[in-house]
């Protein structure tokens, strides 16, 4: 009697184990299909659209040997799938050329000015996820009321304005006519020498050096363009809490809580929920994901020294290694950050778990 | 009792609500009265097709309506004039121009690139969609993994991407916006068509003998078609942030035209004291996507009940 039903139960956790195997693999698969994916889009870009990149190098009136050597050198006469071996390969090690503009490897650039991105759109997430999200419980706790119209407009107009446009406004506002803010870039030129960023992350470094007065400059430059990507991060967040919260509300355990006796309150704020945050989480990440591109506008118009203000620059100067890299960088993350709350939304969720 | 008795007049209410369509034009007219019952149930959604309509109207007509020529300014007379002046209801630039006419001339830029960018990319994500979700097995499969690829690229980041590489003006800024649009619609249209292929119906065309591009043509897309106008509607506002972004950084339509997102850019200099050089076209866009927003929202809500009040 015992021999069966054990080799029933290994049976099926063999089963379980090679369904968990198979969906790990997919996922791999995913990651890998995609990143390949992206590197020949950004190759594509690169060496196949634009005139020919040994020209764009030593411009048209160089005579034909140099030009030939220079594609030599380049790699340019390989057939076109041995040079996208080889992009590949320096990708994957980090290398994706030298940027015009500034001589120094893209990389080694990106590196530099990336923390300023991510501290922006950290903030910029908190100050959505932490007014859109009570936006969302009121306004489908309120549902059809005044306060639900007026959240559904704050959040319409935050997915139809141009965010570019809305920067220099609240600047000229804020900073040219009532002086509440510092003006645009991360931080006073005064602490700009006797301020030591560690981290590159400079929120952190200050508060972690105790330099209060460098803590609440870095706080004036940051409120404004955080604020701007908070409030379209808002807008994401409060639409998608609204109709997540009016699915749980319209579920059995709620009547039952309320049947119990529980206070209203009680019901919204760790029932309801607590239900609706695990896809909240997921909206959280994505809405984090889509500030990494929202910057790109935001810090042209506020001269904040990240990515997106990198990008912009090496744009105007026609430096395409640069744009490729920065190209490649944020896609890079956006697709980590998809799959990431793809993951934990998986975890967080034990309906989605395989069978 | 024949039908012929009860039968109310054609075109009235009843003969639209009847339960009974005699013809298949009854049932479809019946079934657009319904809709756009609901639809213009929803004030909001009346609002953002009015001033649909008015862009289409003033696009239409801006020859007539625009009172000074949208590139050439008096530079003499009429530099930086502030809203009000006679004669320049929303001021002048810093070349002399009226920014209304500007801004009536644009109209027809921004539709130019909404609708250009609608034609090429709604099919192609149609097509992609569809016979990716009908053929399924490794057609399927390829298709899905070229559209998540687009997918994950960030659009703006892409479409900046693409400009670079193209070089600026306004066709290529529509082709990039293009290329980064249409994986949402393949999505879209996949799902659609995975709803209903192995329903009866198209088993009935199967067994007539339809070759799978007649399935795929007549019988599959017409009916992705209406989640797929909602998702383009709705897409409509994004775009044009895009191309206004675009315009933005000098990558989108090229001076002297008077595109929206670069005169956003050209008033930037002025900002401190001639606000409405920028002011005024950065209001048109924010009106005309808030429209295209209310529409879409509208639209949806009308198509899909399910979805409705969510």
């Amino acid at each position: 009697m015992t021999l069966p039903e054990t080799s029933v139960t290994t049976r099926r956790n063999r089963r379980r184990a090679s369904s968990f195997a198979k969906s790990v693999l997919r996922f791999a698969v995913t990651v890998v299909t995609t990143f390949l994916g992206l590197l020949a889009v950004t190759f594509f870009i690169g060496r196949v659209v634009p005139i020919d990149p040994a020209l764009a190098i030593v411009g048209d009136r160089a005579p034909n040997h140099v030009v030939e050597r220079v594609r030599e050198e380049l790699g340019l006469n390989l057939p076109l799938y041995q040079q996208f071996y080889i992009y590949v390969k320096q990708a994957l090690s980090g290398d994706f050329g030298t940027s015009v503009l500034t001589t120094n490897p893209v990389m080694t650039d990106i590196a530099r000015v990336f923390p300023a991105t991510i501290e922006l759109a950290t903030i910029g997430t908190i100050i959505g996820a932490v007014f859109g999200v009570p936006l969302g419980v009121l306004a489908a706790v309120k549902r059809g009321s005044i306060a639900d119209q007026i959240v559904r407009v704050i959040g319409l107009i935050g997915y139809s304005v141009p965010i570019f446009w809305l920067g220099l406004l609240t600047l000229v506002l804020f900073y040219a006519k009532l002086r509440w803010v510092a003006y645009p870039g991360r931080i006073d030129i005064v602490y700009e020498y006797t301020f030591t960023p560690i981290t590159g992350f400079f929120l952190i470094d200050a508060a972690w050096q105790r330099q209060w007065d460098v803590l609440w400059d870095l706080f004036r430059h940051i409120i404004l363009p955080g604020s701007l990507l908070g409030y379209f991060s808002l807008a994401y967040i409060s639409r998608m809490t609204r109709s997540f919260m009016l699915n749980e509300l319209s579920q059995e355990y709620v009547v039952a809580a309320r049947a119990k006796g529980l206070s209203e309150t009680r019901i919204i704020w760790f029932h309801a929920l607590r239900n609706a945050a695990v896809p909240l989480v997921t909206v959280i990440a994505l809405s984090y994901a889509g500030l990494l591109e929202g910057s790109v506008l935001t810090e042209t118009i506020f001269s904040w020294p990240g990515l997106g203000l990198y990008i912009t620059n090496s744009l105007q100067n026609a430096d395409m290694n640069a744009v490729l890299g920065g190209t490649i960088v944020i896609g890079a993350v956006f697709v980590g950050i998809n799959l990431l709350s793809d993951l934990l939304y998986r975890t967080l969720d034990p309906r989605t778990r395989s069978r | 009792m024949s039908i012929a008795e009860t039968s109310p007049k054609p075109y009235s209410r009843e003969w639209l609500l009847s339960d009974r369509p005699a013809s298949r034009k009854q049932a479809r007219l019946g079934r657009a009265y319904v809709i756009w019952r609901r639809f213009s149930e929803n004030r909001l959604a009346l609002l953002g097709l009015a001033i649909i309509i008015g862009l289409l109207f003033v696009a239409a007509f801006a020859n007539v309506l625009a009172p000074h020529d949208p590139v050439q300014g008096d530079l003499r007379n009429a530099r930086l004039l502030p809203p009000g002046t006679a004669g320049y209801l929303l001021g002048t630039d810093d070349q002399g121009r009226d920014i209304l006419s500007r801004l009536i001339h644009g109209s027809r830029l921004t539709l130019f690139v909404v609708v250009l960018v609608a034609i090429i990319a709604a099919p192609v994500g149609l097509i992609v969609g569809t016979v990716s979700g009908y053929a399924g097995g490794w057609v399927d499969a390829i298709l899905m993994r070229i559209t998540d690829i687009f997918l994950a690229f960030p659009k703006l980041v892409l479409a900046l991407a693409l400009v670079a590489a193209l070089g600026p003006g306004i066709e290529n800024a529509v082709l990039a916006i293009a290329v980064t649009s249409w994986p949402p619609y393949a999505r879209i249209a996949r799902a659609e068509t995975m709803t209903f292929r192995n329903s009866e119906f198209i088993a009935a065309v199967q067994l007539m003998g339809a070759s799978p591009f007649r399935i795929v043509l007549r019988h599959v897309m017409p009916l992705c078609l209406s989640s797929l106008i909602v998702r383009v509607t709705l897409d409509m506002a994004g775009i044009i942030l895009t191309a206004a972004g675009l315009g933005f950084l000098g990558l989108g339509a090229q001076p002297p035209l008077p595109e929206w997102g670069a005169m956003i850019a050209s008033g930037r200099r002025f900002i401190l004291d001639q606000w409405w050089v920028a002011a005024m076209p950065g209001a048109a866009i924010l009106i005309v996507s808030l429209g295209f927003n209310l529409l879409g929202d509208g639209l949806r809500d009308a198509l899909d009940p399910k979805e409705a009040g969510q």
